[in-house]
């Protein structure tokens, strides 16, 4: 009798104490998620006048609550991805909750960064792209979705790769292709694309070689038209060094830069003097004065 | 009482150097002053073969082309344009700019009618000092001496159409209002192909070589730190103006950077930085040099000739001469300027120094060069 007592006097005094409590409470109920950018509504059972605080790290807004009325936040109020904070203030209490929103699962931007701008032709992996995948307010989509990279060459030839992404990032590496010209490089994701330009430009010349021609007391020298080892012709403007030598020292120098793909320039005939033709660390032939006509 | 001791002296050591200048003055000083014993009144001469060509320098420092040539025995010969072109070139050129800081003369022979001097003529300009040897001939007119100035003229270019392909390389940088992922264009990519510090003057000296790696031009520059033997940094020095700024694709050039108060012993590492950006660039002119030799002592130097091989004149340029020993390591990179204009296809003089403790090691050698164009940008 009396551990019946004791149990419905606990029982009364729980209960008294909710009680006790709910007079006061304010009955903050939020949604636990909410797509950035959508309408929602805060309840809230306030018996008073009170002030409902939204804090974010991005974003802090405060709206006026009305006794028994609920809060209702207009489309585009929250837009800023992150985890939040209500804070219901009366002047006898403060009522917290916590909720999240999230991005949008619609991608509406695609910000891509293709390095580098510019490399030589057939480089492996050469050329990185990374994609980062947006919705309407700037937010990263961090929920997986397909990303497609394409690389066309200034031929038509074109390598595709398709990727998810992880954490609103997806990345490729792909390779230069043989053929030097701007390459167009796009990335393709929910319909929104985005595209940079790769310029690929040829490799160090291959198999450089001159000839040369008496003209009286000159030789006229000329390199055949300089091409890198997948056929690409170097650029113009890329330098070309005639060096004469006599006696193994040098006796004439010249600095020549390609136009229209050859070198041309004239040095003195010097009999048995030995001319070479290079550019940057890349060797051609030799020619020995003797044997020039 | 030693501070009052000082100030006397400096007062005495003062005064005295004064009246010994004053009184015995060397000549080009002198004559720099316009205070020596020569005359300036050009056209009737001079009371002495020295003196003559003496005031004639002391004129010419003045840039008082009117009463130089006035003063010369041999007017007949050449204009007046022609005498003020021969000292300050026929196109804009170091010369232009250059100011005679002083002179030496040297007497060759003399007789009872006629003299000879070596004159040099000791030019100031910008990027430096240069000199300027003539042999001056002095004639007796009468009771006065005059100069027969040994006028050197300058090739002229006839009148021509020189077709030129003109190549040349703009840069379109990224745009501020651009996505922030949108690239820009890339740095050129340099590459030092080679280094080697040397001890020298109780100095470090960095010499090496940068390439230029890429199919773009670009401006480049190398900057060296010593580090100690704990790691940290003695000193920092850049290339300044021993190297070639601008750089064609796969165009290699020298460069030397001197560090005179650090010695190669406190040395434990260098830290080698090349930098380079993209710069608007032309492939012309192209400069061949040629009659490269190296003379001996007692004035060792790297000479040849610099031929303009392309359509357009070249106002300034600049050599730089790479030397290396018999295992083909570079052992020194020295530089100077032309004085004159190069004109197409006219060759110029150029001669660039070296150590002369270096003479026996010096097996080979490359010359490169930079131009500047009036009126162009590179």
């Amino acid at each position: 009798m009396k551990q019946r007592a004791i149990v419905l006097l606990t029982v009364l005094l729980i209960a008294g104490f909710d009680l006790a409590r709910a007079a006061g409470r304010t009955g903050l109920q939020v949604p636990k998620t909410v797509e950035a950018g959508n309408a929602f509504t805060i309840s809230t059972n306030a018996t008073v006048k009170a002030a409902l605080y939204i804090v974010s790290p991005a974003q802090v807004l405060r709206r006026d609550v009305q006794p028994g009325a609920s809060v209702v936040l207009a489309e585009g109020d929250l837009h800023n991805a992150g985890h939040y904070l209500a804070l219901l203030v009366t002047p006898s209490s403060t009522e917290k909750a916590e909720f999240d929103v999230v991005a949008s699962s619609q991608t509406t931007a695609v910000s891509f960064l293709a390095k580098p701008s510019r490399l030589p032709v057939n480089l492996p992996e050469g050329i990185s792209g990374v994609a980062y995948v947006f919705d309407t307010f700037h937010n990263l989509v961090l929920k997986p979705g397909p990303v497609t990279f394409q690389l066309s060459d200034a031929g038509g030839a074109a390598q595709t790769r398709n990727v998810a992404t992880r954490n609103g990032v997806a990345w490729v590496k792909m390779n230069s292709a043989p053929k030097a010209g701007p390459a167009q490089f796009q990335v393709d994701t929910g319909g929104v694309a985005n595209r940079r330009v790769v310029q690929q430009v040829p490799g160090d010349p291959c198999n450089l070689r001159m000839s040369a021609k008496r003209s009286g007391e000159r030789v006229v020298l000329e390199t055949e038209p300089v091409r890198d080892c997948s056929g690409n012709a170097v650029s113009d403007g890329t330098v070309i060094t005639f060096t004469q030598t006599y006696n193994g020292r040098s006796e004439a120098t010249v600095d020549v830069p390609l136009k229209r793909d050859v070198a041309r320039t004239e040095l003195p005939a010097r009999e048995g003097s030995v001319i070479s033709v290079a550019t940057g660390v890349v060797m051609g032939n030799e020619i020995r004065m003797g044997d020039v006509r | 009482m030693s501070g009052r001791l000082l100030a006397l002296t400096i007062v005495v050591v003062t005064a005295v150097l004064i009246t010994v200048g004053t009184l015995w003055p060397i000549q080009s000083a002198s004559a720099m002053a316009g205070t020596g014993p020569t005359s300036l009144n050009g056209s009737s001469g001079s009371a002495s073969p020295q003196a003559a060509a003496q005031s004639l320098l002391q004129l010419i420092s003045r840039r008082n082309w009117g009463a130089a040539y006035a003063s010369l025995a041999n007017k007949s010969e050449f204009s007046e344009a022609e005498f003020v072109r021969d000292l300050t070139g026929s196109y804009t050129s170091l010369r232009s700019y250059a100011t005679l800081e002083g002179f030496d003369l040297s007497p060759l022979r003399a007789a009872s009618e006629e003299a000879q001097f070596q004159a040099s003529l000791n030019w100031s300009s910008v990027v430096g000092t240069f000199q300027d040897v003539r042999t001056l001939r002095v004639i007796k007119a009468g009771e006065r001496w005059q100069v027969a100035w040994p006028i050197n003229r300058e090739a002229k270019i006839p009148p021509q159409v020189i077709p030129v392909n003109y190549l040349r390389w703009d840069v379109i940088y990224r745009g501020a209002e651009d996505d922030w992922g949108a690239q820009d264009v890339e740095s050129p990519h340099v590459r030092i192909v080679a280094m080697h510090p040397v001890d020298r003057g109780g100095g470090t000296v960095i010499l090496g070589e940068l390439m230029n790696e890429d199919v773009v031009p670009a401006f480049v520059n190398v900057k060296a730190t010593l580090l100690g033997k704990d790691g940290s940094s003695i000193a920092t020095e850049d290339s300044f103006e021993k190297i070639c700024h601008v750089l064609l694709p796969k165009q290699v050039t020298p460069f030397r950077i001197d560090f005179r108060n650090v010695r190669l012993s406190q040395v434990d590492n260098v830290r080698i930085e090349p930098s380079s950006i993209l710069a608007a660039a032309s492939a012309d002119p192209v400069i061949g040099v040629e009659s490269q030799k190296l003379n001996p002592l007692p004035q060792p130097s790297l000479s040849g000739q610099l031929v303009n091989q392309s359509g357009q004149v070249v106002n300034i340029t600049h050599v730089l001469g790479t030397f290396y020993d018999n295992r083909g390591q570079i052992i020194w990179v020295s530089d100077q300027y032309a004085n004159r204009a190069l004109l197409p296809q006219t060759p110029v003089a150029f001669a660039v120094s070296y150590p002369a403790d270096l003479a026996d090691k010096i097996n080979n050698y490359r010359v490169v060069t930079s131009t500047f164009t009036v009126g162009r940008f590179q």
